[in-house]
């Protein structure tokens, strides 16, 4: 698929800041205060989008599993770390919890559909499994950062329902379901959504760029099913797991609700 | 029946009541006494098994809430919030919803057991298809009350069940406990009021949380 695409000069990338100049420009007229902020984010832009460049290059090219490995363990150990920062609440314990959760849940989905599905040999070639984690990764930090987040804003918003079943005689699973229920639900959305208008609104960035790059339709979209069902299942697995891990923690055994372990 | 052994309860690392024992005779109706912010509802939720102890135990026919299924409990001894909460839908939805427990399960909601109790309320059968979430103040205490007696638990813990309540309302409600106590002359329930001539008439024993301050 090399040999019918256009690759790009840096002479073209500059060209294509004019895109953005003519905004600048237009922000300035009329004094709408957004030539800062564009020009910041255009600059960061390129400057770490050159650097991954530089760097999956450098990637690419690694041959051992362990250093690879070594890699996706970082990544997903920032994605760990980044989807409980976007939560509002804390309690101990949330971010090993949600660690667990995003490795384990993307690390399954990611070796089944590489190594599994797609055939990848050797399994850890950093050219397929790299980006494969990525998009995985960051589908399932959202899941889980919005699963968690209702979750625990759910129990302290229905405490007094959750308490009245609780002294019912209700179990700590029946009084709570409905919120592990809803919290799970949310932190699907975004994928449901995605998929449900896939091909119809939006071209998926991944399919879009594959096919600029000149791979055939079929075969993109061959692959975009492939990693949207990835993305989806790794989600709903990190975004339950990420749940029931807080539900243990924050409804002990003896059915209560400890919301006094809730920052 | 139910002993309360030398319980504390910190917050804060301060004490809000510590080494207090009592016992719960059966027929007995315990009023607790206190100032508010003495921890009387920390108290009721405690015995409740809603609240971990810090310090002590309660035991619950000589057995101690660790060694009790909590829910089990829990159907013998209700605790009723002091703002009563309300599930969707009608009052007799909210009645039948907790017989959808798996505690309950070998129970059945008993149409003209709920008449009975409507009965002590002076509330017309209708009254089961009012909109529960748009319930006035007392009505929402009336049909949480209804919701937790059809059950027929042997303790009651009544945390300010009739502030807020106008005066007609608050003595139905008492009468209605007094007559849940009299159909068993094992039951006993527990008063918190801020109305200490409330507390003087509903219950025969006090006991004065005060003393217990850490």
């Amino acid at each position: 698929m090399s040999d019918n695409y256009l690759s790009l000069s840096y002479g073209q990338l500059a060209i294509s800041c004019l895109l953005i100049l003519i905004n600048v420009i237009l922000s300035l007229r009329l004094r709408l205060g957004l030539e800062r902020s564009l020009i910041i984010a255009s600059v960061r832009m390129v400057l770490q989008l050159l650097l991954i460049g530089y760097v999956l290059e450098w990637l690419f090219a690694l041959s051992d599993p362990f250093s690879v490995l070594a890699i996706a363990l970082l990544m997903a150990g920032i994605a760990g770390i980044s989807a409980v920062n976007r939560t509002s609440r804390r309690f101990s314990g949330i971010y090993w919890q949600s660690l667990l959760s995003v490795s384990v849940s993307a690390f399954i989905v990611t070796n089944l559909s590489v190594a599994g599905i797609i055939q990848v040999k050797p399994w850890f070639n950093p050219q397929y499994l790299i980006p494969m984690l990525g998009m995985i990764l960051g589908n399932t930090l959202t899941g889980i950062s919005l699963g968690l987040e209702r979750f625990m804003e759910g129990l302290v918003i229905n405490r007094n329902a959750i308490e009245t079943l609780l002294a019912l005689g209700a179990t700590r699973w029946e009084a709570t379901h409905r919120e592990i229920q809803i919290a799970v639900k949310t932190g699907m959305i975004p994928t449901i959504n995605s998929m449900m208008v896939m091909g119809l609104v939006s071209l998926p960035g991944m399919m879009t760029g594959q096919i600029l790059a000149g791979a055939s339709p079929i075969d993109a979209v061959r692959y975009q099913i492939v990693i949207v069902f990835a993305i989806a299942s790794a989600s709903a697995l990190g975004t339950i797991s990420v749940v029931l891990f807080a539900w243990w923690t924050l409804l002990s055994p003896n059915h209560q609700l400890r919301s006094d372990r809730l920052q | 029946m139910l002993q309360s052994i030398k319980v504390g309860r910190k917050i804060d690392s301060l004490w809000l009541w510590r080494n207090l024992s009592f016992s719960l005779v059966e027929g007995t109706r315990l009023g607790l006494i206190g100032a508010s912010g003495t921890g009387k509802s920390l108290l009721l939720r405690a015995i409740a098994g809603l609240d971990p102890l810090q310090e002590g135990d309660i035991k619950y026919q000589d057995r101690s809430l660790s060694s009790w299924n909590l829910p089990m409990y829990r159907s013998q001894v209700i605790y009723l919030h002091q703002q009563p909460v309300m599930f969707e839908g009608t009052v007799e939805a909210n009645l039948k919803a907790v017989y959808q427990l798996s505690v309950h399960r070998h129970h059945h909601y008993d149409g003209h057991k709920i008449i009975s109790l409507l009965d002590l309320f002076n509330r017309p059968w209708e009254f089961l298809q009012k909109q529960a979430t748009s319930l006035s103040g007392g009505e929402s205490q009336i049909t949480a009350l209804i919701r937790g007696l059809q059950l027929e638990p042997m303790v009651l813990l009544l945390d300010e069940c009739t502030a807020s309540l106008d005066p007609t309302t608050k003595s139905q409600v008492e009468s209605a406990i007094a007559t849940w106590l009299e159909q068993d002359s094992r039951r006993a329930c527990i008063w918190t009021s801020h109305d200490s001539q409330q507390i003087q008439r509903v219950t025969n024993e006090q006991l004065l949380l005060s003393k217990y301050t850490g």
